[in-house]
């Protein structure tokens, strides 16, 4: 069990999410208006959206298919029928006065996300249910002293808020959380995912209690736009609680809003009665009721999720756990390493543990230095590298030399190789030299390895591959090396 | 159901109607009769009927994905009560 130490004992942390999640989709949910990020203000705007006397809301079918979807990867329950109700609250980027949501009938109800904790442990997390609703529009309160201006570009997109059971226990479970989902969605298709542009969204609800004890109040951490913030959020709202805890004091049940400059969270100066929210059902939509074939035909069309891929990849590839969830967090990055290994899975394929180490530790590492993406270098290119390195052509250490210059200049492997002159060194003659010279320069440690010290092996072993600048075949020169110093 | 004052306060607030003590006073009782009026529905036996969505017999009807609709600032602030450079404009919301 994961614990918090307090002054007076431990205490657990416990943690459910509320994920608002953007739909991708051309169009509103209940208006023809587009939904493109980043438009000039209120050109995205139907007179649904604005709330126009008289307008009225038709449901957009794609949004409904993408929140079937989403619900089918989560492994949830799907409700063929589900119904739309106005959430009431006044706000000035909410010009209907009401928020079309769901509330007791949500179109998805229960499922599961499995995470791969960093200890190795796979947690099962609860998903409590997934509705439908719009979002609001956006108001700026800094352009002006006296005015709040409000653009509804943002008002009536689809949103599919993800609720989790309160099983999460660490902030950096949350994390796990986050990513898990984050990359299931973008598998789907159905998010982007994208927390920096808000097209997802995180509310965090926090508790602290005794091991063993009931649930404690909760306060609920809202506007959390990075998963390191909601992180941050969670760790500063539990040592808050346990200290206020600690001193006599009680929690609130309350809204607090980070401040990610400060790393705490603070108290809404919304007072509690706005959370009335008098839920009705909307007259204006009629229930929306599902065809079981027509959901099915959705189940059929799914994707390979990440939890199947990893296993994929384990059992075809001869992966490691840790480097399989690597590969598949995204889809792109499991997609792009299956095209390096290539030959369809089949005898022609490339050898998959090798070409997940490149893949891993040396492709997204100088990418990643460099500032680039794997879009930057298509996967034969990448490939034709492996296959030098696989044929000896050329050594390990050169290649990332020749991956370095790849990315910058575009060139395929073999080319860079020559122009470079990098080729490995596989004649025995050229090799044999450089031992000897080795040898001679070093007959102190010659010496000490014959007299028994024989970790200087490792040593004798660098300055031959420095003598020829890395390109000799190491297997070569261990060969050589160990023949003349005895056969030892 | 008689409501009392303090609930038909909250009410007003939710409503963002303002209210004096006096009016108050008022619609306890206009509000109350509403709701008794209202409530005679319960007297008719629902146990086995289903609940009514709707009187017009029809299925929810559903558009495709597809953008049908754009209009130009202008079009979509001309009613807005105030407005400035390309914003509706509100007083000023503290949070």
């Amino acid at each position: 069990m994961t614990t918090i130490q307090g002054k007076t004992g431990e205490w657990e942390v416990v943690i459910g999410l509320e994920i608002h999640a953007q739909v991708i989709s051309a169009a509103k949910l209940f208006s023809g208006a587009p939904t493109d990020f980043g438009a000039e203000a209120n050109t995205q705007v139907s007179f649904v959206d604005a709330a126009m006397p008289g307008m009225l809301p038709v449901i957009n079918e794609f949004c409904v298919e993408q929140a079937v979807r989403t619900g089918l990867g989560l492994k949830a329950e799907i409700n063929l029928y589900s119904v739309f109700d106005r959430k009431n609250y006044f706000y000035p980027d909410l010009p209907a006065g009401y928020q079309i949501s769901q509330y007791q009938q949500p179109i998805v109800g229960k499922g599961t996300v499995y995470l791969d904790l960093p200890n190795g442990e796979t947690r099962a997390v609860g998903i409590t249910r997934l509705h439908l609703e719009q979002d609001a529009g956006k108001s700026l309160h800094d352009q002006h002293p006296d005015l709040t201006y409000v653009d509804l570009n943002r008002c009536g997109i689809a949103l599919m808020e993800i609720v989790s059971e309160p099983d999460l226990r660490s902030a950096e479970e949350a994390g796990v959380y986050l990513r898990k989902l984050r990359s299931i969605l973008r598998y789907l298709g159905t998010c982007d995912g994208n927390m920096e542009q808000g097209s997802l969204r995180c509310d965090a609800n926090v508790s602290v209690r005794r091991p063993g004890e009931d649930y404690g109040t909760r306060s609920e951490i809202k506007n959390v736009n990075s998963i390191r913030f909601v992180q941050q959020a969670i760790e500063y709202e539990a040592r808050r609680q346990i200290e206020l805890r600690e001193e006599g004091g009680t929690v609130a049940q309350e809204t607090r809003l980070f401040d990610s400059r400060k790393g705490v969270t603070r108290l809404m100066r919304t007072k509690e009665e706005a959370h009335d929210y008098r839920y009705f059902p909307d007259p204006d939509l009629l229930p929306l009721i599902l065809d079981k074939e027509w959901v099915e035909k959705i189940k059929a069309g799914l994707p390979e999720l990440p939890d199947e891929k990893k296993a994929r990849f384990m059992a075809d590839y001869g992966l490691s756990a840790y480097d399989a969830g690597v590969l598949v967090a995204e889809r792109e990055t499991a997609d792009y390493y299956e095209a390096v290994v290539g030959g369809g899975g089949g005898e022609d394929r490339r050898d998959p543990k090798l070409v997940a180490n490149w893949v891993i530790n040396e492709l997204f590492g100088q990418l990643s230095k460099a500032g680039k993406s794997i879009n930057d270098i298509p996967p034969e290119r990448f490939a034709g590298l492996i296959d030098l390195v696989v044929e000896e052509k050329v050594s390990a250490r050169s290649a990332k030399e020749v991956l370095t210059v790849m990315l910058v200049t575009g060139k395929d492997a073999a080319r860079i190789v020559a122009e470079k002159g990098l080729e490995q060194v596989s004649d025995a003659g050229a090799i044999e030299a450089a031992v000897d010279r080795v040898l001679t320069d070093q007959a102190d440690e010659v010496a000490a390895y014959k007299a028994g010290k024989e970790k200087l092996f490792g040593f004798l072993m660098g300055q031959v591959m420095r003598a020829t600048q890395g390109k000799a075949s190491p297997k070569l020169v261990n060969e050589v090396l160990r023949k003349k110093l005895g056969g030892k | 159901m008689a409501l009392d004052k303090a609930t038909v306060a909250h009410i007003a607030i939710l409503a963002r109607i303002k209210a004096t003590d006096q009016e108050l006073d008022h619609l306890v009782g206009e509000l109350s009769k509403i709701l008794a009026w209202v409530e005679q529905l319960g007297e008719v036996d629902t146990e086995n009927v289903a609940p009514m969505t709707g009187v017009a017999g029809m299925k929810l009807p559903r558009r495709q994905d597809v953008v049908t609709e754009r209009e130009s600032v202008d079009t979509v602030l001309a009613n807005a009560p105030a407005s400035a450079r390309g914003f509706f404009s509100v007083p000023k919301v503290l949070e």
